[in-house]
C-alpha cells in the first residue's frame, strides 16, 4: 500500500510541503490528485466539490497542474508548441489548421502576467534546465489551474536557480494560487512552506511549522534522529594515486564536453567536483572508467595508463565506481539482489570462473553484504527492481566497496536516494578514504560535495575552474558553478 | 526442475496460457460451424427447432477436436484393438510419434529466438539459420560417407556450424555498425531459402536422374536413429530434451549466460560493469543460429532425408511462435514446441477424418499465440485481477 488513508488541505495561497523519504508515498498522492492514479478509498474535494479525476484532463479542468520531476516536454518543439500541445487553438473545426499566433501570444501574455520570462520561439532542447522548469509551470499557468504541484522541482536546478524557483512560487502565492511542493530538501521547506506535512510509509506522521528545526523534520521524516552533517576527521592525503592530464572528451552528441581537465586525487582524501549537472562531469569519469572515448590527454592509476584498458580491466585493477544513474547504468532491475552484488565480478573466484557461476557462493556473498551494508529487501533472490532507491543504491555501493580498492569513484551517490541512507552511505564514503583509498566524488548537490571533500573543483563548461577548500563560503561555490570567476583566483587551495 | 514448475505456477502463466488455449478452442470451434453448409444451413431454422441446429454444431465441433486429439495423443480404439491383439503397438503410438517428429526441430528454432530474445536480441533469422544448418547437415549426410556414428556427428556438426555462420553475421553487424538484427536477419532469411532453391538443382547436390528439385539423399549412416515403419518419430526429440537442459544450464549457471541476461536486462548497467557487450551479441547470435541450424539438421537427417527447398518447411517461424509461448524459458519452449507438435499431427488427422482444413490448426495456434501475447485481453476476459494490484502498484509506487 502506498497511501494509508492520509488526509491533507491546503488553503488558498499557500505553499504547502509535502515532505518524505523517497518510496514515503509522496508522488503516488499527488498522481491521484492529478488523475494518473485513481485512489481505491476516500475522496479528493475542491472547493467544497467531491470530484473524481479519471485523467489529467479531468485534473486540469478542476484547476489543479504539476509540474513532474522528470519534464515532460517535446525537445524539438519550440516553447509556445510545448505549451499548446494538449490544448491547441486551432481555427476552422476540429481538423482545422493549428493557430499558432494565438498560442503565441497566450503565453507572451502568461508569461508577462506572472514574471515568468520564457522565449515563446526557442526550442526547448536548447534551453538550460531552469528556463525549460520555467515552460512546464507557465504550461500549467496557461491551463489557468488554482493549485500548482511541484514534484521535487529543484532537484535538477543550480543554488541560484532554485533561489529564482522560490521567488516565483513566491509571487504565485502572493497572486492567491496554491502550491504543493514534493521534496525531500530540508532547507528549501523551510525557507518557502507555510505549512508542512510529512509523509512516512503513505501515512501522514505529522505536521510541521516552518520554525521546526531540520533535525526535528529530518527525525519525522526518517522515524530516528539522524545526523545531517557528515562527521569525518581531516584528511591524511598519501601517495597521488590518480592523475588526470589535459584530458579531452566529447559527448555522446560529439560535442565536446570536457575541455582539457586536469585534476589529482591522492590517497586517503576526498577530491569532490562540484558543478551544475552537464558541465562535463558525467563524461569526465565515464572517461576515467573506460566508458567513453578519450580524445585528448592522460589519465594514470599509479603506473597503469587507463585510456588504454577497458572497463573491465579498470574494474579489476581496484576501482571502484558508482555511477550517477543509478537505474540506467547501476543496477539490472530484473536481476536478482544477489546477482547484482556480483555484476562485475561474477566470473571472478570465488563466484565462478570463466564458464561456470557458483550459485552458492554467490548467494553467500548476498547474505553477507545485504546485512553489513543494511540492505532492506525480503531476500537476496529479491528482484532489485523492487527495492527502494535508497536501497538500489547500497546495492551499487556494497557490490563496490567489497573488493579492496586504489580508487573509489561515486557519482552522485546519494541522488534520489532517502535521509537516513544518505547517512550511511556518507559514512561508507568516508571510511573508505580513512582506509587509504582514493576517492573521487561528483555531485550536483552542493551540500553533499562540501560535506564529504577535502579540496573541491568545481567544474563548468568543461573545464576545472577552481579547486576551493571545503569552507570557502556557499556563495562563492554558487558563483564558480554558474561560471563566474570574479574574485577568486583561479587554482586556489 | 520443481523449482521451475514453483516459478511457472506461481508467476499464474500457466493458468494464463491455459485459458488462453481455452478461448482459442472456442473460437475454433465457432470457425468449424460456420464453415460446415450443412450446419449452417439447419441455422436457417433455428428458431423453429434449435435443437437441431445445436445437435448438429455439436457433434462436427466435437468429432473434429476428438480427430484432433486422436491424431495428437493416440486413439482409444486403436489401442484396445492393440490389447486384443488385432492391432501392433507401433500403431498405437503412430499419432504420438507424429506429434514428437513435428515438435523436435520447433524446439531447437523455439530455443534459438528464446535464448537470444533473453540477450536482448530478437531473432527473426531462425528460419534462414535452420536451412542453412539443413544444408551443411544435408550435404555433409550425402558426401562423405563416413562410418556409423561418425557421420552422424559430423553432419550434426555441420548443420550447427551452418547456422552458427548465419548467426554470426547480424550479430557482428549489430556489434559492429549497430545494423539492427530484425532487419538482417529477415534479408538473410531470403537470402538462405533462395540459395536452397538455387543448390539443390545444381549437379553434384541434384540427386541423378532427377529433374525436380531434390538432392541426393542422405547416407543412411548419417540419418537420425528411427524405429521405422509407421513411427517417424527418430533420436532428434532425445537430443532435444538434451539441448533444452544445456541451454538451461548455459542461461542459468553459466557465466555467458550472465552476460547475456545482463545485457538483454539493462546493456548499459552491464557495459558500466565491464561486461563486452558487443562481443556478447556476436557470441549469442552464433550460439542462437547454431541452435536453429541443429533444428534444420534434424529435419534433414531425422525426417527428410534429402534437401528440397521447401526442407525446412516453416520451423523458424514456428520456433518464434513458440519461444513466445514458452516465456523465452527453455523448459517452457520445449512444451510449447510439444504442443504445437500435437496441433500439427493432430491437424493432419483431423484434415483426413473430418475434412477440417488443416489452416484450422495454424488459426488455433495464432490465436493461442495471440492471447498469451495479450494477457490482458485473456485477464478481462477471465476478469483475473490479482496480479494487475500488485505489478501496477509497484511499478508506479516511486515516493
Amino acid at each position: 500500500m502506498a497511501n494509508d488513508h492520509i488526509d491533507i488541505t491546503v488553503e488558498p495561497g499557500e505553499v504547502h510541503a509535502l515532505l518524505g523519504e523517497n518510496g514515503a508515498g509522496k508522488s503516488t498522492l499527488m498522481n491521484q490528485l492529478y488523475g494518473l492514479l485513481q485512489p481505491d478509498e476516500g475522496q479528493i474535494i475542491v472547493n467544497d466539490e467531491p470530484r473524481v479525476f479519471k485523467s489529467p484532463r479531468d485534473a486540469i479542468a478542476a484547476g489543479i497542474g504539476m509540474v513532474h520531476q522528470h519534464f515532460m516536454l517535446v525537445p524539438v518543439f519550440t516553447v509556445a508548441e510545448n505549451i499548446a500541445l494538449g490544448a491547441e487553438e486551432v481555427r476552422g473545426g476540429p481538423l482545422g489548421w493549428l493557430d499558432r499566433r494565438r498560442s503565441r501570444r497566450d503565453v507572451i501574455e502568461t508569461s508577462q502576467r506572472y514574471g515568468l520570462p520564457v522565449d515563446p520561439d526557442a526550442l526547448v532542447e536548447d534551453l538550460p534546465v531552469g528556463a525549460q522548469q520555467r515552460v512546464e509551470i507557465v504550461k500549467a499557468l496557461t491551463r489557468e489551474v488554482d493549485l500548482l504541484i511541484l514534484d521535487e522541482p529543484t532537484a535538477v536546478l543550480t543554488p541560484q536557480e532554485t533561489q529564482e524557483l522560490l521567488a516565483v512560487m513566491r509571487s504565485l502565492t502572493a497572486m492567491g494560487k496554491s502550491i504543493v511542493f514534493i521534496t525531500h530538501k530540508l532547507k528549501e521547506v523551510k525557507a518557502i512552506a507555510d505549512r508542512i506535512t510529512v509523509i512516512r510509509r503513505g501515512q501522514v506522521v505529522g505536521t510541521a511549522s516552518p520554525d521546526t528545526s531540520e533535525e526535528e523534520l529530518a527525525a519525522l521524516m526518517v522515524g530516528r534522529a539522524v545526523s545531517l552533517e557528515v562527521e569525518k576527521s581531516p584528511a591524511e592525503p598519501g601517495r597521488s594515486v590518480l592523475k588526470i592530464e589535459g584530458l579531452v572528451v566529447d559527448d555522446d552528441r560529439g560535442v565536446r564536453a570536457v575541455d582539457g581537465v586536469d585534476l589529482e586525487v591522492r590517497a586517503g582524501e576526498v577530491l569532490g567536483i562540484a558543478g551544475v549537472q552537464g558541465n562535463g562531469q558525467t563524461e569526465l569519469v565515464e572517461a576515467v572508467m573506460g566508458l567513453r572515448e578519450v580524445r585528448a590527454g592522460a589519465v594514470r592509476l599509479d603506473d597503469d595508463d587507463l585510456v588504454t584498458m577497458s572497463t573491465k580491466r579498470i574494474l579489476r585493477s581496484g576501482v571502484g565506481y558508482i555511477p550517477e544513474d543509478r537505474s540506467h547504468d547501476g543496477v539490472v532491475k530484473e536481476f536478482s539482489v544477489a546477482e547484482n552484488l556480483v555484476l562485475d565480478m561474477y566470473d571472478q573466484a570465488p563466484y565462478g570462473n570463466a564458464f561456470s557461476l557458483d550459485l552458492g557462493k554467490v548467494g553467500g556473498n548476498a547474505k553477507e553484504r545485504i546485512e553489513q551494508f543494511d540492505i532492506r529487501c525480503q531476500s537476496p533472490a529479491t528482484p532489485v527492481g523492487t527495492l527502494s532507491g535508497g536501497n538500489q543504491q547500497k546495492v551499487v555501493v556494497a557490490r563496490e566497496m567489497s573488493r579492496p580498492l586504489r580508487l573509489f569513484i561515486a557519482s552522485q551517490p546519494t541522488r534520489g536516494v532517502d535521509v537516513g541512507s544518505i547517512e550511511f552511505i556518507h559514512s561508507r564514503i568516508i571510511h573508505e578514504r580513512d582506509q587509504g583509498t582514493a576517492v573521487l566524488v561528483v555531485s550536483s548537490e552542493l551540500d553533499e560535495v562540501v560535506g564529504l571533500a577535502d579540496r573541491i573543483a568545481v567544474m563548468y563548461r568543461g573545464r576545472v575552474l577552481a579547486i576551493v577548500s571545503p569552507d570557502t563560503p556557499r556563495e562563492e561555490i554558487g558563483l564558480l558553478m554558474a561560471g563566474i570567476t570574479g574574485d577568486t583566483p583561479e587554482g586556489e587551495k | 526442475m520443481t523449482a521451475f514448475l514453483r516459478k511457472l505456477w506461481s508467476a499464474n502463466t500457466v493458468a494464463l496460457t491455459f485459458l488462453s488455449m481455452v478461448l482459442a478452442v472456442l473460437i475454433g470451434a465457432l470457425l468449424i460451424i460456420v464453415s460446415d453448409a450443412d450446419v449452417l444451413a439447419k441455422f436457417g431454422y433455428f428458431t423453429a427447432r434449435p435443437s437441431d441446429a445445436i445437435e448438429s454444431s455439436w457433434a462436427v465441433v466435437s468429432t473434429a477436436y476428438a480427430d484432433l486429439l486422436k491424431g495428437a495423443f493416440g486413439d482409444p480404439q486403436v489401442f484396445s484393438a492393440w490389447f486384443a491383439g488385432t492391432a501392433t503397438w507401433q500403431q498405437a503410438f503412430a499419432p504420438l510419434s507424429e506429434t514428437l517428429t513435428y515438435a523436435a526441430p520447433m524446439v531447437f528454432t523455439g530455443l534459438s529466438v528464446a535464448l537470444a530474445f533473453r540477450g536482448g536480441l530478437f531473432n527473426i533469422g531462425a528460419q534462414g539459420q535452420a536451412v542453412l544448418g539443413c544444408v551443411a547437415a544435408g550435404i555433409a549426410g550425402f558426401t562423405f560417407g563416413l562410418p556409423v556414428v561418425l557421420n552422424l556427428l559430423v553432419a550434426l556438426i555441420a548443420g550447427v556450424v551452418g547456422g552458427a555462420l548465419w548467426g554470426f553475421i547480424p550479430g557482428f553487424l549489430k556489434a559492429r555498425t549497430g545494423a539492427h538484427e530484425v532487419i538482417t536477419t529477415i534479408m538473410l532469411n531470403y537470402s538462405a531459402g533462395l540459395f536452397l532453391s538455387w543448390l539443390v538443382i545444381q549437379q553434384g547436390i541434384q540427386a541423378p536422374g532427377r529433374t525436380d528439385a531434390i538432392s541426393k539423399t542422405v547416407a543412411e549412416t548419417a540419418q537420425l536413429p528411427s524405429p521405422g515403419g509407421v513411427l517417424r518419430v527418430h533420436l532428434g526429440i532425445i537430443l532435444a530434451v538434451l539441448v533444452t537442459a544445456g541451454v538451461s544450464w548455459l542461461l542459468n549457471r553459466s557465466a555467458f549466460g550472465f552476460e547475456l541476461r545482463a545485457v538483454g536486462a539493462n546493456p548499459h548497467a552491464a557495459k558500466t560493469a565491464g561486461i563486452g557487450v558487443g562481443r556478447t551479441y556476436v557470441l549469442l547470435m552464433a550460439i542462437a543460429g547454431g541452435l536453429a541450424g541443429l533444428g534444420g539438421a534434424t529435419q534433414v537427417l531425422g525426417t527428410a532425408h534429402a534437401l528440397t527447398p521447401a526442407v525446412a518447411g516453416n520451423i523458424g517461424f514456428d520456433g518464434l511462435l513458440v519461444a513466445l509461448l514458452g516465456r523465452n524459458r527453455p523448459w517452457g519452449t520445449l512444451f510449447a514446441a510439444l504442443l504445437f507438435g500435437a496441433l500439427r499431427a493432430g491437424g493432419d488427422r483431423m484434415q483426413s477424418f473430418a475434412s477440417i482444413s488443416l489452416e484450422l490448426v495454424t488459426v488455433l495456434q495464432a490465436l493461442i499465440v495471440i492471447f498469451i501475447a495479450a494477457p490482458a485481453l485473456v485477464k478481462a476476459i477471465f476478469r483475473l485481477r490479482a496480479a494487475r494490484a500488485t505489478g501496477l502498484g509497484a511499478s508506479l509506487a516511486k515516493g
